[in-house]
Formats: structure tokens, sequence, C-alpha cells
């Protein structure tokens, strides 16, 4: 099946004469969950903003369900919901008002019943008629959330959905963001949280400087991730690795104080025992060991460091 | 065309209205009953009838446009700047609607204000004078049109402005003026030359004198040049906002 969401050759020149995107490609499948990471300014939200019709492309095409974003635009934006990073909402009208007029804006006849579910799945229910400007930020992001579910879109975009959240909004949005995943909705998300999208996403993809220089299967990021490594610290400093060890995915770091070896968590058998017992048969001995697992933050860390 | 999304807008831009009251129609209609208080009632007395009708009679039509120009332009250029100022026009944008469709949303509601604002005045002028309408259906249509084209005129100004300083500065630098010398509470042709001929060059003259003609068929000007121009004037603002439209500016980035 085409991908909801084709992204080819994608720029943007901001008038300020800034490249805040080089020649992006993307292809977000239907009903994944996609998260985007990256620094500051490093492009997230200019990118999503093309898409939803927010900012113009300088170069480059979108097409969402197939249709173009410019030629199409009312295919396309129908499609979309947007959470906004920053918590911009209308002051004086009630949470019921706004989420109705949402509905509205997107060219849908009112659905009490709907609004009514949306708004008890995000426990805003009982602040249905408060005033947006008496609501705490959490409380407000809530709302921004209902808004952009109040038109039952197919594809949500999250911008930080989390930034400046508590916990227990933030375990409601992710149950909301599953049950919105198994109805068929394709959600793309930023998160400076990597725990987050390590727990939430099907795909990951990092962009740094505009440049998106790394997607990839969750699964696949975290099987690479799934190398564990032991560090043996060397009582005595070795210049080489023995003969008799040529076998293992052995290391020897610079200064030939310590070992280090490589190894799959997943695997049946990591090999360490029978590693410990040829190390010894070669007479090496060692003070101490430790075994480190790099995380998605390692990995992400390294990643923007190499492009810098 | 997205008719649930122009409806939501227009009618977001109305409950603003009814929030409002104080400042959106009550304040008008005071401001209006002080200027038949003051140049009805004060200054109307110690005049002689202006080609048969009475001063303060005279007066009403210029009252009524002087409060649909500056209602219109206040109310479109607020309804348009201000979810631009806080941020909240990422919805409009990411919506389904053609600019014309938000376009007629904000404009159509700020017309809407400015037509009940002018009848219910007309009708406050009622309680002061007595008045005779001679053609209400160009009563009607002069303030129909009159309503449109300056809360597009608004609309221009609310997309322009990058700050509300910016947002005052034409109604009040050029539209007041205008507005008061434009003949609201005189004929132009009390006026000594030659005022009266570069009052010519005024827009607002056609706008009152047509207004004033359907009422009491004493214009300062012919019938058909006022319409003409009003219509001009509303063309001028569509094709403006056309320009807006098709380069998206100070919208899209
Ligand atoms: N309207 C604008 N005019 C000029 N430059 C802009 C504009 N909007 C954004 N930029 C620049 O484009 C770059 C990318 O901004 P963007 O908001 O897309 O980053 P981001 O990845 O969302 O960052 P963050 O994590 O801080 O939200 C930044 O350097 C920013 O300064
Ligand atoms: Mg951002």
């Amino acid at each position: 099946m085409r991908p909801i969401i084709e992204i080819v050759g994608l720029s943007k020149t901001y008038a300020s004469g800034f490249t805040a995107l080089k020649h992006v490609d993307l292809e977000i499948q239907r009903g994944e969950i996609f998260a985007l990471l990256g620094p500051n300014g490093a492009g997230k939200t200019t990118l999503i903003s093309i898409v939803c019709g927010i900012v113009n492309p300088s170069t480059g095409t979108v097409h969402v369900g197939g249709h173009e974003i410019r030629k199409d635009f009312r295919a396309t934006r129908s499609l979309i919901g947007l959470v906004p990073q920053e918590l911009t909402t209308d002051a004086f009208e009630s949470v019921w008002a706004t989420v109705s007029f949402s509905r509205g804006l997107f060219g849908l006849p009112p659905n009490p019943a709907h609004i009514e579910k949306v708004l008890k799945e995000l426990s805003l229910w009982d602040k249905k008629d408060s005033r947006i400007m008496m609501l705490s930020g959490g409380m407000k992001r809530r709302v921004l959330i209902a808004k952009a579910l109040s038109h039952e879109p197919k594809v949500l975009f999250l911008d930080e959905p989390t930034a400046g959240v508590d916990v227990s909004l933030r375990k409601d949005m992710w149950e909301v963001v599953r049950k919105l995943r198994d109805s068929g909705v394709t959600i793309i998300l930023t998160t400076h949280y990597l725990e987050e999208a390590e727990e939430m996403a099907d795909r990951i993809g990092v962009i740094t400087k505009g440049e998106l220089i790394l997607i990839e299967d969750k699964a696949v990021l975290m099987r690479k991730l799934g190398k564990k490594q032991l560090t043996l610290h060397l009582h005595e400093r070795l210049d080489a690795l023995p003969e008799s060890l040529s076998a293992y995915s052995l290391a020897l770091n610079s200064d030939g104080q310590e070992l280090i070896y490589t190894y799959d968590i997943q695997a049946e058998r990591t090999g360490i025992t029978r590693l410990l017992k040829d190390l010894a048969e070669a007479g090496i001995r060692f003070r101490d060991l430790n075994t480190t697992q790099s995380s998605l933050e390692d990995i992400f860390v390294d990643l923007v460091r190499q492009t810098q | 065309m997205n008719y649930h999304g122009m409806r939501a807008i227009y009618r977001f831009e109305m409950a603003r209205t009814g929030r409002t009251l104080m400042q959106s129609i009550v304040s008008p209609v005071i401001s209006t009953s002080l200027y038949f208080v003051v140049f009805g009632a004060a200054i109307g007395s110690r005049i002689n009838q202006i080609e048969g009708v009475s001063y303060g009679a005279f007066i009403v039509p210029g009252l009524i446009m002087l409060t649909l120009l500056t209602q219109s332009i206040a109310n479109a250029s607020f309804g348009i700047y201000f979810p631009r100022f806080t941020g909240t026009i990422y919805e409009l944008l990411s919506a389904p609607l053609s600019f014309i469709e938000i376009l007629v949303g904000y404009v159509g509601a700020a017309a809407s204000k400015s037509i009940i604002l002018g009848l219910i005045i007309l009708a406050t002028a009622g309680f002061f004078v007595p008045l005779h309408i001679a053609h209400p259906f160009w009563m009607l249509a002069f303030l129909l049109l009159t309503s449109v084209a300056f809360s597009l005129f608004g609309f221009i100004i609310g997309i322009w402005a990058d700050g509300f300083e910016k947002l005052q500065i034409i109604p009040l630098l050029i539209i007041t003026p205008l507005t008061f010398l434009g003949g609201t509470f005189y004929s132009i042709s009390v006026l000594p030359a030659p005022w009266n001929t570069i009052a010519l060059f005024n827009p607002v003259v056609y706008l009152v004198s047509g207004f004033r003609w359907s009422f009491y068929e004493v214009a300062d000007v012919s019938v058909v040049l006022s319409l003409f121009m009003t219509v001009a004037f509303l063309a001028i603002c569509l094709a403006v906002v056309g320009w807006m439209f098709k380069t998206g500016y100070r919208l899209r980035n």
C-alpha cells in the first residue's frame, strides 16, 4: 500500500535566508507511530508545519493519503490533526466551544457525542464549561489534543506533546495515542525524551540541522542496541591480543589496560564463561569488570555529534 | 466549499461580540446619542434647515456612516489580527479552508455586526428626531455595501499590521479625519471654495451623500456616482485581498 505521507526532496529556506530543511525525503507508513528526534532548531517543527499547510515549502513535494498538499489541500488537511508545540489557545472561550469550533473549521457537521468522547478520554469532561484561560498549562495541552482529535483525523502530529506535562497526563496521553493507533490512525511525534520514543514508536527518525540523518525501525535499532559490552580492567597492560583469543570479538583499548568484549544479549550463548576460562589459561588477570548497554540516547548523541 | 468551516468562524466572531456587548454595541450607541444631544439639539437649534431637512435629522445618515466605517474596520482588523498575535492562527492555516472562506467568515461577521449596529443607531435616532426614509431599499443597499467594503478594508489592515499600534494607526490617522471632513455633520456645499472642490477627493463624501439621499433625497453628488465609488472601493479591497491570497502575504512563511 502507498505510504500515507510521502515527502520528496523537501527544502525550506525562511525569508530571513535561513535554511531550516535540506532536501528531506521521508515516507510514513499507514498506521505506524513515527518518532522524530533532533536537537533544538533541527527543523522538526518546520517539517511538520509544511505537511500541515502552515508553512510553504521552498522546494520539494509532499503527498498525504495520495494527495498533493497544495493542489489538494482540502483532502490532505482534512486527514490531519495537529497538536502544536506552543500552548496557543483562545482565552475566553469554553473548552466545549473551542473543541466544537475546531471540528467545524475542518468542515464537519457538529457531533456532540464525539466531542464528549474525546473530552472524557482526555479527562477534560468536568472542565468542559471552564474558560480556557482558567486552566493550567497541562490542561491547556489536553485542550489542544482534544481540538486536534475533534475532526477524527487519520494522521496525527504531536509536536513535543509531553513538554511540561506531568506523569499522569503523559500516561493518559500515551493511552490515547495507543488507542488511536489501534484504530488505524498514523501518528508522528517529536520529543526530546528518548525513552518515550523507545517506548512508543515503531520507527525512529533523527534530524539535525535540517537533514534527516537516520531513519530506522525501532526493532532494528534496538537489535543494534541489543549489543552489550563487557569491559575488563587488566592488571598488567597488554601490547597485543594473544593468538589464542583471536576467535572472540575482542578489542584492546589504546593504552592496553582494558579489554572490551562485545556480545549479543539476545544470543543463546554469550560466550562469557568460555572467554573467562580462556583468559585465565592465557594468564591474563583482571582487577575489575563492568558491562554497559548503549541506549537510544547514546546512539542519538553520537549521531548528532558526528554531524557537527 | 467548507460551509461548516465558514460558519464556525462566523459564529466564533459573533460570539466574541456577545461577550463584549458593552464595548461593541452599547458604547457606539452611547457615543452616537451624545452626538445627537450636542450637534442635533444644542447646535441644531441654531442652524436653519439644510435643504429642507432639519439639522438633527440631516446628520443621522452621517452618524450611522461614521459608526459603520469605524466599527467595520475595528471589528474585522481585530478579528484576524488577534489569532495572528496569539498564535491560534495555526489552526486556521492548517484547516481545509480556502482564503476566500476565511474571508467570508471574518468579513461576513464584521459586516453583520456593523449592519446590526447601524440599524440600532437608526432606531436610537428615531427617539431624537422624526425620521423619514425615502428609499429603504437603497438605504439598506448602501448600508450593506459600505459595511462589507470597510470590513474588507479592516481585514487587510489586520493582516498587514504587525503590532497593535499599526492596527490603530490607519483608523485614527486616515479614517476618522476623512469621516469628519466628509460631510457627516454638514453638506459640503456650505464649504467655501476651494474646499468644496477638495472635498470631492474624499471618498467618504460619496458614501455619506448616497446614504443621505436614500433618506431625504438630498445629495452632494449624484447617487450613481456615490454607488459607483462605493463599489469601486469594494473592488479595490477585493483586489488587494486577492493579491494577499496569492502571495500568502504575512500569513504563511
Ligand atoms: N519564521 C522563521 N523565520 C526564520 N527562521 C525560522 C523561522 N521559524 C523557524 N526558524 C528557524 O528554523 C530552524 C528550525 O526551527 P524549528 O522550529 O523547525 O526547529 P525544531 O526542530 O522544532 O526545534 P525545537 O526542538 O526547539 O522545537 C531554527 O533554527 C529556527 O530558528
Ligand atoms: Mg519545534
